[in-house]
């Protein structure tokens, strides 16, 4: 049978009453507990996961692509209400979308992060079922010294569209690449930085730095300053919905961040945050209301959720193909697979094709009914910051702290005082640096960037080095390699010699408001 | 120390409502993993044969489980409903982190699972056997990369036993640390490295495939047509297995009623059946047989670590 075929007999099967409710159940289930501050998509997943053992296995694996889309989705609410991502690859959507709640446009940021989502859901999970052979040759291809290329072009880029100064952006990226220097080195196994504390031998928290320095820095800010300063909290300003100006600004981001996301997911070593930082460096670039960016652009929410999900659909590109689980959730539904006796991997596509098309097909469901379910709730959502200032930002701490907590094992409520408080002591600690690097003018990105990406970079460059036996020119060997430095190359030239040019009216705007 | 007492009250806000908690397993690890996986399908298998009403996994993540393991010593002390998941992996990282809490430290009850590592190189490469491997080895140790978990695990283990056994300079192997099996997979598939060695499990899709020729299996036996090391000339025996422990301070008593109630598990149909859907060999061994087995274990881990130059 044909592509389209087992398609649609999938289809058939997901959309059995049976199979819909359970879908429905899967997907409020998986929102309500991705909403949870801390709480990422694995976790959802993993706790979820015994519930859905009770069905049969086509409503078990519908059940379950509800939970993971739920999750995902409950993760970017937070993100953007609260300023308190639940994951390392919401941390972008929280730059903006929670300026944009802030300023009372809370309602077009989550619209455009639920549909942004259902597109780029939708147009991954159609590539995931024809083309996913084909993405998985390419992505194999890729070895330690591509990977360090594209860590490079995700640094320039990055770089570049965080904060006005670069002095004070580079400063922020290098404290991030000092903390991610803390822990147990992955090629040498000895312990950097640590000080003799057990704690630090995994290394910082992705999220405990992200949250501290996003929800606790700010509260301690507002705390300090907002004295005689009025409220700038709006909960709604202008239509909950999107206006058709927010929809011609987020139909190219939607399509770009798909477009970056999928391959970016489908990648082994790629991982879903760089997607996202490369969407929102796209959208900063191509904009047309740069001014925005920093201040709650729309372009800022919705490439990088698009990117986000496309990137979790991309995931499930090496996971069914090769077996290969590439991130936390993914492992954790290969241990979902199991329980059926599938085995994920270059077989499962001709020894249990109906399932697979019945979760494909169920990923199409579950993203549908996600944002039949959400959109109306965002009227609700955004009421949240109807609450008071005072009593708004006390939440956030609260919430920011129970989520730091709930990630680092805190949900057995047996928790005696050692790596629980220690792990308190670094969100108030970072919470801290986080006042001061707003104090100081310091953008906060580039030090969670520098943290995710740092790591990275350095596994791969040893990687590739230790493979060449420490010839650095197996570094530009690869065509893919190559590419990849003449993209970050051009990242950096072609603004200047536009400047130069004096075509970048843009460019010189910006490069007047610098400091 | 108010920050205590303010972080007491806020687990007692959070905690999951208590149950009349039978069994309490820690996986000392992320959801997803070998260990958490173990811990949840004992779970299952506890609950599934009325040996414990109630059971509980907590996951507590981090350096190789003895992050876990220093909580699950400081928390439950005497507590003989508290049960931990380990394993050989954990041998390694008390010794590579100088981690001040052991094994020693608990009550291991028993060894349930394991998984031999097999040898993979991709199907197009020039090494058919593992005499081919051994000669490339013996050739230019640092020529043959391989591509496994993390250092100081299990995998970088067997790699350096088989330096040894076959006199080449443990230290000079050329081992590249992948952070889980997915990432050395794709290493190996993309031919980025000479060979792969991890798990049996890792590797078998790909293996049936025809995608990776699977050199040699690292444990006591053969597995289908994949000779074990010894065999293929090689003689090294290594086993990644796993096991579960109850805390310290626990009366002869209370050992002796985990230690029946483990049994009762492990003996059970629905443990069984767990173990063939997940392809997980069954290597139960408690009591006496296996506190001097643990010894053992954790001497050769110590003597081979310092071959390599991860312990000093």
């Amino acid at each position: 049978m044909d592509t389209f075929g087992l398609l649609y007999e999938g289809l058939l099967s997901a959309l059995q009453w049976q199979n819909l409710i359970y879908a429905f159940i899967g997907v409020t289930l998986g929102t309500a507990v991705g909403v949870l501050p801390g709480i990422g998509p694995a976790l959802t997943v993993a706790l979820l996961l015994p519930v859905t053992y009770k069905l049969d296995a086509a409503g078990s694996l519908i059940m379950f692509a509800g939970i993971y889309y739920g999750g995902m989705y409950g993760g970017s609410t937070t993100s953007i209400l609260l300023n308190t991502p639940g994951e390392s690859a919401s941390i972008v959507t929280a730059l903006e979308g929670n300026k944009m709640a802030r300023k009372g446009r809370g309602g077009p940021a989550l619209a455009t992060a639920a549909i942004g989502s259902f597109i780029a859901g939708l147009i991954a999970t159609l590539a995931l079922a024809f083309i996913a052979p084909w993405v998985v040759k390419i992505a194999l291809m890729f070895g330690p010294a591509d990977y360090f290329a594209l860590m490079v072009l995700a640094f320039v880029t990055v770089s570049a569209a965080f904060g006005d100064s670069p002095l004070r952006g580079i400063t922020a990226l290098f404290i991030g690449l000092g903390l991610g220097l803390i822990g147990i080195d992955l090629q040498s196994g000895q312990a950097r930085l640590a000080f003799g504390i057990p704690d630090l031998l995994d290394g910082i928290e992705v999220t405990t730095l992200a949250v501290a320095l996003f929800a606790i820095g700010e509260t301690l800010m507002i705390a300090s300053t907002s004295a005689n300063v009025k409220d700038e909290v709006m909960a709604i300003k202008g239509s909950v919905w999107m206006t058709l100006e927010d929809w011609k600004r987020s139909w190219a981001p939607w399509l770009r961040g798909t477009a970056i996301g999928f391959p970016i997911g489908a990648m082994p070593a790629g991982g879903a945050e760089i997607g996202t930082f490369f969407s929102y460096a796209a959208e900063r670039q191509l904009t047309k209301h740069p001014e925005e960016f920093g201040e709650g652009a729309i372009e800022g929410v919705a490439g990088p959720e698009a990117a986000n999900n496309a990137s979790a659909a991309g995931t499930l590109v090496p996971l069914l193909t090769l077996g290969l689980p590439t991130s936390a959730t993914a492992a954790i539904m290969l241990a979902g697979f199991q329980q059926f006796g599938l085995q994920p991997g270059p077989l499962l596509f001709t020894n249990n094709a109906s399932l697979v098309w019945a979760l494909i097909a169920s990923l199409l469901v579950a993203n549908f009914m996600l944002v039949v379910l959400n959109l109306p709730l965002v009227g609700l959502w955004v009421r949240l910051l109807n609450i008071p200032k005072p009593w708004l930002y006390g939440g956030i701490l609260v919430f920011a702290t129970l989520g730091t907590l709930g990630a680092n094992g805190a949900m057995s409520g047996h928790l005696g005082p050692i790596s629980f408080s220690f792990e308190l002591m670094m969100l108030l600690a970072f919470g801290v640096l986080g006042y001061l690097l707003r104090l100081f003018g310091y953008p906060i990105a580039p030090v969670v960037i520098g943290l995710i990406l740092g790591p990275m970079a350095e596994q791969q460059l040893r990687r590739a080095l230790a493979i060449s036996q420490g010839d650095f020119t197996a570094l530009v060997h690869s065509p893919i390699a190559i590419g990849l430095y003449v993209i970050a190359a051009a990242a950096v030239l072609v603004p200047l010699w536009l400047r130069m040019r004096g075509k970048g009216d843009v460019l010189s705007q910006m490069a007047a408001d610098e400091d | 120390m108010n920050k205590l007492f303010v972080a007491a009250l806020l687990t007692g806000a959070l905690a999951v409502p208590a149950y009349a908690a039978d069994y309490t397993i820690m996986a000392p690890a992320s959801p997803g993993g070998g260990w958490d996986q173990t811990a949840r399908t004992m779970q299952e298998a506890l609950q599934a044969e009325g040996i414990s009403g109630n059971v509980q996994v907590t996951n507590v993540p981090g350096a190789g489980g003895t992050i876990g393991l220093a909580q699950f010593v400081n928390q439950s002390t005497g507590n003989p409903d508290a049960l931990i998941v380990g394993g050989y992996v954990m041998v390694g990282a008390v010794l590579t982190n100088m981690s001040p809490v052991t094994l020693a430290d608990v009550t291991p009850i028993a060894r349930l699972i394991g998984e031999a590592d097999v040898i993979v190189v991709p199907a197009a490469s020039e090494l058919k056997t593992m005499d081919d491997l051994v000669a490339k080895l013996k050739a230019d140790p640092g020529s043959v990369s391989w591509a496994g978990g993390s250092a100081g695990g299990v995998d970088h283990i067997a790699a350096g036993l088989i330096a040894k056994a076959v006199g080449v300079d443990p230290t000079q192997i050329n081992y590249i640390a992948y952070s889980g099996g997915g990432e050395a997979l794709a290493a190996v598939l993309g031919g980025q490295v000479t060979v792969g060695i991890s798990g049996v499990g890792e590797f078998a899709s790909q293996i049936e495939a025809g995608d990776l020729r699977a050199l040699a299996v690292t444990g006591d036996t053969a597995v289908g047509d994949i000779p074990n090391l010894k065999d293929a000339g090689v003689d090294v025996a290594v086993t990644n297995w796993r096991m579960v422990a109850a805390a310290p301070g626990i009366t002869d008593e209370q050992k002796a009623a985990v230690t029946a109630d483990i049994e009762k598990m492990a003996m059970s149909q629905t443990w069984k059946t767990a173990l063939e859907t997940k392809g997980w060999t069954d290597m139960y061994m408690a009591g006496a047989d296996f506190d001097a087995q643990l010894a053992k274990d954790i001497e050769a881990t110590s003597a081979i670590l310092k071959d390599v130059g991860l312990v000093q």
